[in-house]
């Protein structure tokens, strides 16, 4: 009796470990971390789009059978980190690049990147002092390729290679590309005198370039053409142009210059707090207070969490480009 | 004495058995809110300038001291839900199920499915890692859960920016939760420690209780929420953004004054939420009563 006892005890308690061991382990499919390279990594954003992250900026990649389209290049020292990064996306030459602007951790990596690659015409791509080449289109505003050149017989501050070989000087430009409309659109005056955002609309995804994003105060970059009214024109522009989707949010997304991907719903609190910051230190201005009392006064405290940290981008120096841009010139 | 034993034996292996396979569906069901706890917070809602109790920072007094209620007039802000720290103290009823690997038949995910702004939530017991830091946020975040005994321990990233008070006090989108999920017969209780490294002083600790309901019926959930925002200001520039500027908001104290308390507690911060506080608030003067119209 005893040792039906012992049987019976034994095989249930081996039943409670197994019970238990299934119980922590919860088993179902892990999710995909990732897919890193050199230090970076991509993510699907939506449709045919994708990000990859941690180049010095964020590049938009949109995929399909016709091959890639790049919204700018990070920085020059990844080009290669990120032209692996598209490989695993697709075995397909570069075409286009599209550059938002003219900064270096945007624009780094247009000539590695655009060397490897091929327009679609495969007429090659006139580049100024080397006839036609074989290499992807560079688009860009006008006064993108203004400041990334300078006329000749002064040193250019980047190398000819690396200019853009398709401008644009209007409102936008807009062309068919792997299923689905793209529209380029420049915002005069805001975060340079070059931005432009590109839109891939049966993607519903939106690069923004530097306009907007998550982990700095708005860079005004005056010696550039930047201003504080552009950058919020810009930023109520991009309202205008995202549509959330069910229960507010999702819908369309939007890939910031730096940071997290993000919906209308971020996109508004950054408009939000770029327009308070602005509405304090025009009163500051209007008040008569110099540089130093509002600069003591500490207008952005409460968001000095969110975007004070910025490597080359401080609270202060925001707000001595506000500053300076809302002053009356005497 | 030796049936005794079987029976002993045989019941504590049970226990031990079963005990993670019941606690991974007894929280299943319709649960409602009951309300008892911060009723007039959580029904009409909190008063301006009340911060009593919020461990908030003097970022986030600055910034709740410049919200203007008008900013949810705003097209943009209208449609906004409640983020995953806040949502489970509104107008709310939970139905709580679970996803089931169809292969092993074990439980891979919970899901809540909440009747403010019909938010379904998903907290994962697969394993799976969170997102990388710059994955999208969403109003409920991304969760990832496990059992301790019959306890559901919750850890909760990537939530957007919300509100830790609904009259201005925000949740940052760096805020994280952890949420203890315990059942007591039909009471249901969700601990949440919310800890908000940008607004607050120190961990904001809530506690929460839902009753069993067995006779919900389909049309007390939202099924749907389609909301579509308009101009409420017509003719208002598309820019503008209601706010008060430093030290212009008329607000502030009128809390304290309509219910006879000192203004430095309703201003909120992590002192005010200890006990020993009170001896404190005992000491300070207590403004003057508004005067009669």
């Amino acid at each position: 009796m005893l040792k039906q006892i012992l049987v019976v005890a034994a095989a249930v308690i081996i039943g409670a470990l197994s019970a238990h061991v299934d119980g922590r382990a919860q088993s179902g499919a892990p999710v995909s971390p990732p897919r890193r390279e050199g230090g970076l990594y991509t993510m699907p954003v939506q449709g045919n789009v994708h990000v990859i992250i941690g180049a010095g900026s964020n590049i938009a990649v949109q995929v399909g059978s016709l091959g890639p389209i790049l919204v700018d290049t990070g920085t020059e020292q990844n080009a290669d980190a990120v032209l692996a990064a598209v490989r695993q996306l697709t075995n397909r030459p570069v075409r286009n690049i599209i550059n938002t602007h003219s900064h270096a951790d945007h624009v780094g990596g247009n000539e590695k990147v655009g060397a490897s690659g091929a327009p679609i015409s495969g007429r090659g791509v006139a580049v100024v002092g080397a006839g036609t080449v074989a290499r992807a289109e560079i688009i860009a505003h006008e006064e993108t390729l203004n400041r990334m050149s300078a006329p000749a017989g002064s040193q250019a501050p980047t190398p000819v290679i690396a200019w853009p070989t398709s401008t644009f000087s209007g409102k936008h430009k807009e062309f068919y590309y792997n299923g689905e409309g793209v529209q380029i659109v420049h915002f005069p005056s805001a975060h340079t005198d070059g931005d432009s955002i590109v839109f891939f609309r049966r993607s519903d995804v939106i690069a923004t370039g530097d306009v907007y994003s998550t982990v700095s105060y708005p860079i005004i970059d005056a010696q550039r053409g930047g201003s504080i009214q552009g950058v919020l024109d810009g930023l109520n522009q991009l309202l205008d142009l995202v549509i959330s989707g069910e229960k507010t949010e999702g819908g369309t997304m939007l890939i910031p210059g730096h940071g997290r991907i993000s919906d209308e719903a971020d996109l508004v609190e950054y408009r939000d707090m770029t327009t308070i910051i602005r509405d304090r230190v025009q009163d500051m201005v209007n008040r008569g207070m110099t540089l130093a009392q509002v600069q003591a006064a500490r207008p952005t405290m409460e968001y000095d969490g969110l975007y004070g940290a910025a490597p080359g981008w401080s609270a202060t120096q925001f707000v001595e480009a506000l500053y300076r841009g809302l002053k009356p010139v005497k | 004495m030796a049936r005794l034993t079987l029976s002993f034996i045989t019941l504590l292996a049970l226990t031990l058995s079963t005990t993670p396979v019941a606690a991974q569906s007894f929280l299943n069901g319709d649960w409602v809110g009951t309300f008892h706890e911060d009723q007039p917070e959580r029904g009409p809602g909190p008063e301006l300038g009340d911060y009593l109790g919020i461990p908030v920072n003097a970022a986030g007094r600055q910034y709740a001291d410049s919200w203007d209620a008008s900013r949810l007039t705003l097209p943009e802000h209208q449609c906004r839900a409640h983020v995953s720290p806040y949502i489970y103290r509104g107008p709310i009823r939970v139905r709580i199920t679970e996803e089931i690997d169809p292969g092993t038949q074990t439980v891979v995910a919970i899901k809540h499915f909440l009747s403010t702004y019909a938010q379904e939530r998903t907290i994962w017991l697969d394993g799976r890692p969170h997102p990388p830091e710059e994955a999208p946020h969403t109003w409920m975040g991304f969760s990832t859960g496990e059992w301790q005994g019959r306890v559901l321990k919750v850890h909760t990233t990537h939530i957007k920016q919300g509100w830790h008070r609904r009259n201005g006090i925000p949740m940052s989108a760096k805020a994280t939760m952890t949420e203890y999920f315990i059942r007591h017969d039909n009471v249901l209780t969700q601990v949440s420690i919310t800890e908000d490294p940008v607004f607050l002083e120190e961990p904001l600790v809530k506690t929460t209780n839902l009753l069993l309901d067995a006779a919900t019926t389909p049309n007390q959930y939202q099924a749907w929420l389609f909301c579509q925002a308009d101009d409420e200001v017509p003719g208002r520039d598309p820019a503008y953004v209601p706010h008060h500027l430093p030290g212009k908001n008329p607000f502030l104290t009128e809390f304290a004054a309509l219910h006879g308390l000192p203004v430095p507690p309703t201003r909120g911060g992590a002192e005010t939420m200890y006990p020993q506080y009170m001896d404190k608030v005992k000491t300070m003067p207590i403004p003057a009563p508004p005067a009669r119209r």
